[in-house]
């Protein structure tokens, strides 16, 4: 996983609450064996007329032009439903570092987390400055201070991350190295539970 | 301390807690299908790591195969690559697989408890949301990703925050021609699909001791339909006597040493949750959805809520369009509403009382001429036993097309969809966009709101039929 420290970017904003992960990457688009090339799938139905390539449809803020920018503003309970790691797959490929919303399903948010996508939480104000501004603004968001900044405005605020999931997040770990390093207190736990 | 069941069960399987982070939470028990798979085995590769438990991971294919012609090879490429390595990983790294053609084979939540896997006091956890299924045995079971199939894969523990507890009462008898479906969709419309988020929810109440091993698992089966972690019910004589003599059940001493632990999985009397809500099983009618996640629907006799009289912005939004995807319109109601399909199966509702429920009602009855019915078993035994209670018969008279097990209709994913536009009741937990295929129009409804769906053509209050009979 990359290391992920501070993100300063223009932001797509994708004004919709209870975004499913349905939405994010289609079930049809998950037949694939590896992690690579989910983000051209990335919101396939909102994004094509008639699942066609060649008719994007130009009400979706990912056909317009002027949004662009590694982090993704969304309404809350962004990535409800199905537990597909794809979507955030989908999300990382398409060039998505964070997602910013009022609330997040859980399921989502780890996926989000173990592949170095950072859900970034604000309250539903905070999302509504953000919804305000234009296309040409940007945000800071800033892991070890966790804190997210609308850089023309100045408003500022904090956000929740666990210490030790902030921890992995800035130096790239993951938790599969750490969950390897307990592996004798997990052999000890198994032969005291049988 | 008073303990909830659930804490009983987390306390029981944390091996370590990480200061200021996550616990790591021991596994018993692995469910591994073909699409969330793929890449965790190739990651524990990569890494040059064994499967650390091979004997407790449980295979079957589900989500990608056809339902009909299960003996051919599957046409679809990648479905069938991906169904192809899925046995060649089981094989590499000796676990058991139930694909097509096994006896066993099926949805993966319908196939762990029919083979006696799920037990109570279990962790189980599933690269699939709907893993909460198991949670009806008194299991903590849930959903997770595939980087924490991966971590599974190497440790046979996952790292997870400890979520706080809700408990939902229902007391009361249940009205005529009202289902647990129909329970749990009055629960997720009550405090909508992000109602439980955080929460590890446990079913409790006279309503939910009355209901069959069946019944429970369709309800903690959408658990996640709200938001909620998992959701869990306390075993009971009905869990004990369900599992008692399946396949991989305890036998004998074996069987008398865990039934006393099992007695022991219960809330004390004092514990406390994070949250309390209180349902009177007499208030809920026969559910249908109209919108596009589990929490926009309603009694089938109501009507769509006003968009104007939404005073969230947001909501308000979000439900303007989830009616122009439908296309229904505000206000309106749902009865009388022509549908071009059924479909009766998925995890949700593909277990043998579901499609006895089902054939009860259609018996001697014949779906109207304008609907196209799927009736999906969800598993080769479940199969097996339709066709041993002569199920298969009355769905055969009525004009019901029954097809192999899978998941079938409910994602999307394999060949059967919905065609964009029309509309599908459907016995599934999802009404997401596309969910049944791109454009499709699902409205999630009990397996009899169904099958009475199925025989008039139009969107119908089953009370109707059953007073009828």
């Amino acid at each position: 996983m990359q290391a992920l420290q501070q993100i300063k970017s223009s932001f797509v904003p994708l004004p919709i609450e209870n975004v499913d992960t349905d939405q994010i990457i289609p079930a049809r688009f998950l037949k694939a064996t590896t992690r690579d090339g989910f983000g051209k799938n990335l919101f396939r139905d909102w994004r094509y007329e008639q699942d066609d390539e060649t008719k994007p449809k130009p009400d979706f803020v990912l056909n317009q032009k002027v949004f662009s920018g590694e982090i993704l503003v969304a309404g809350k309970n962004f990535g409800c439903g199905s537990s597909r790691e794809h979507a955030a797959w989908a999300l990382l490929d398409y060039g998505f570092k964070a997602v910013v919303s009022s609330f997040f399903a859980d399921i989502f948010k780890n996926n989000a987390l173990n592949n170095g996508v950072l859900p970034v939480i604000v309250s539903d104000d905070f999302l509504a400055q953000i919804f305000a501004l234009t296309a040409t603004d940007t945000l800071t968001i800033d892991v070890a201070a966790q804190t997210i900044t609308i850089d023309s405005t100045g408003a500022a605020t904090s956000f929740e991350l666990n210490p030790y999931k902030k921890t992995c997040l800035l130096n790239g770990y993951d938790d599969i190295d750490f969950l390897i390093s307990q592996k004798q207190s997990i052999e000890k736990f198994e032969l005291e539970k049988v | 301390m008073a303990q909830t069941l659930f804490d009983k069960i987390w306390d029981a399987h944390v091996v370590e807690k990480i200061p200021d982070g996550p616990s790591v939470l021991y596994i018993d028990k692995h469910f591994i299908h073909e699409v969330t798979s793929p890449q965790a085995f190739k990651g524990i590769e990569k890494r040059g790591l064994p499967l650390f438990r091979p004997k407790q991971t449980i295979a079957t294919a589900d989500h990608n195969v056809p339902t009909l012609n299960q003996h051919l090879p599957i046409k679809d490429q990648l479905s069938k690559m991906q169904v192809d390595q899925l046995i060649e990983n089981c094989e590499k790294h000796g676990v058991e697989l139930y694909g097509l053609g096994h006896p066993y084979q099926g949805i993966v939540h319908v196939i762990g408890p029919e083979l006696g896997i799920t037990q109570p006091g279990m962790t189980i956890v599933c690269g699939d949301s709907h893993t909460s299924t198991h949670g009806a045995f008194g299991t903590i079971a849930f959903g997770i990703g595939t980087s924490e199939v991966e971590m599974v894969f190497a440790s046979q523990c996952v790292l997870q925050t400890k979520p706080k507890t809700m408990r939902i009462n229902i007391e009361g008898n249940l009205p005529n021609g009202v289902v647990s479906k129909d329970i749990i969709l009055y629960i997720i419309v009550k405090i909508s699909a992000s109602g439980a988020t955080g929460y590890f929810v446990e079913y409790a109440g006279s309503t939910i001791r009355s209901l069959s091993m069946e019944a429970r698992m369709t309800i903690c089966n959408m658990s996640i339909e709200m938001g909620a972690r998992g959701g869990i019910i306390a075993p009971d004589e009905i869990t004990f006597n369900y599992i008692k003599g399946r396949t991989y059940a305890p036998k004998g001493a074996d069987w008398d040493k865990q039934l006393a632990n099992w007695k022991k999985l219960y809330s004390d009397q004092d514990a406390i949750f994070d949250a309390e809500i209180n349902i009177n099983a007499a208030e809920i009618a026969p559910m249908i959805t109209y919108g596009t996640n589990p929490g926009l629907g309603m009694a089938i006799d109501g009507n769509i809520p006003l968009t104007e009289s939404i005073p969230n912005p947001g909501e308000k939004k979000n439900l303007e369009h989830a009616l122009t995807y439908m296309g229904l319109n505000s206000g309106a109601a749902l009865l009388g509403m022509p549908i071009q399909h059924v479909f009766i199966g998925s995890c949700t509702n593909s277990r043998i009382e579901d499609l006895r429920l089902v054939a009860e009602l259609v018996k001697g009855r014949k779906k109207h001429d304008s609907v196209k019915v799927m009736i999906v078993p969800g598993s080769q035994q479940v199969a097996k036993q339709v066709h041993a209670e002569g199920l298969d018969r009355i769905f055969a008279e009525a004009g019901f097309q029954i097809r192999q097990a899978g998941c079938s209709a409910c994602l999307g994913m394999n060949e059967d969809k919905i065609p964009a536009g029309e509309y599908c009741i459907s016995t599934s937990n999802r009404n997401f966009e596309g969910r049944q295929g791109a454009g499709a129009r699902t409205l999630l409804a009990s397996p009899l709101t169904a099958a009475a769906a199925a025989i008039t053509g139009v969107v119908t209050d089953v009370r109707e039929l059953i007073n009828h009979n």
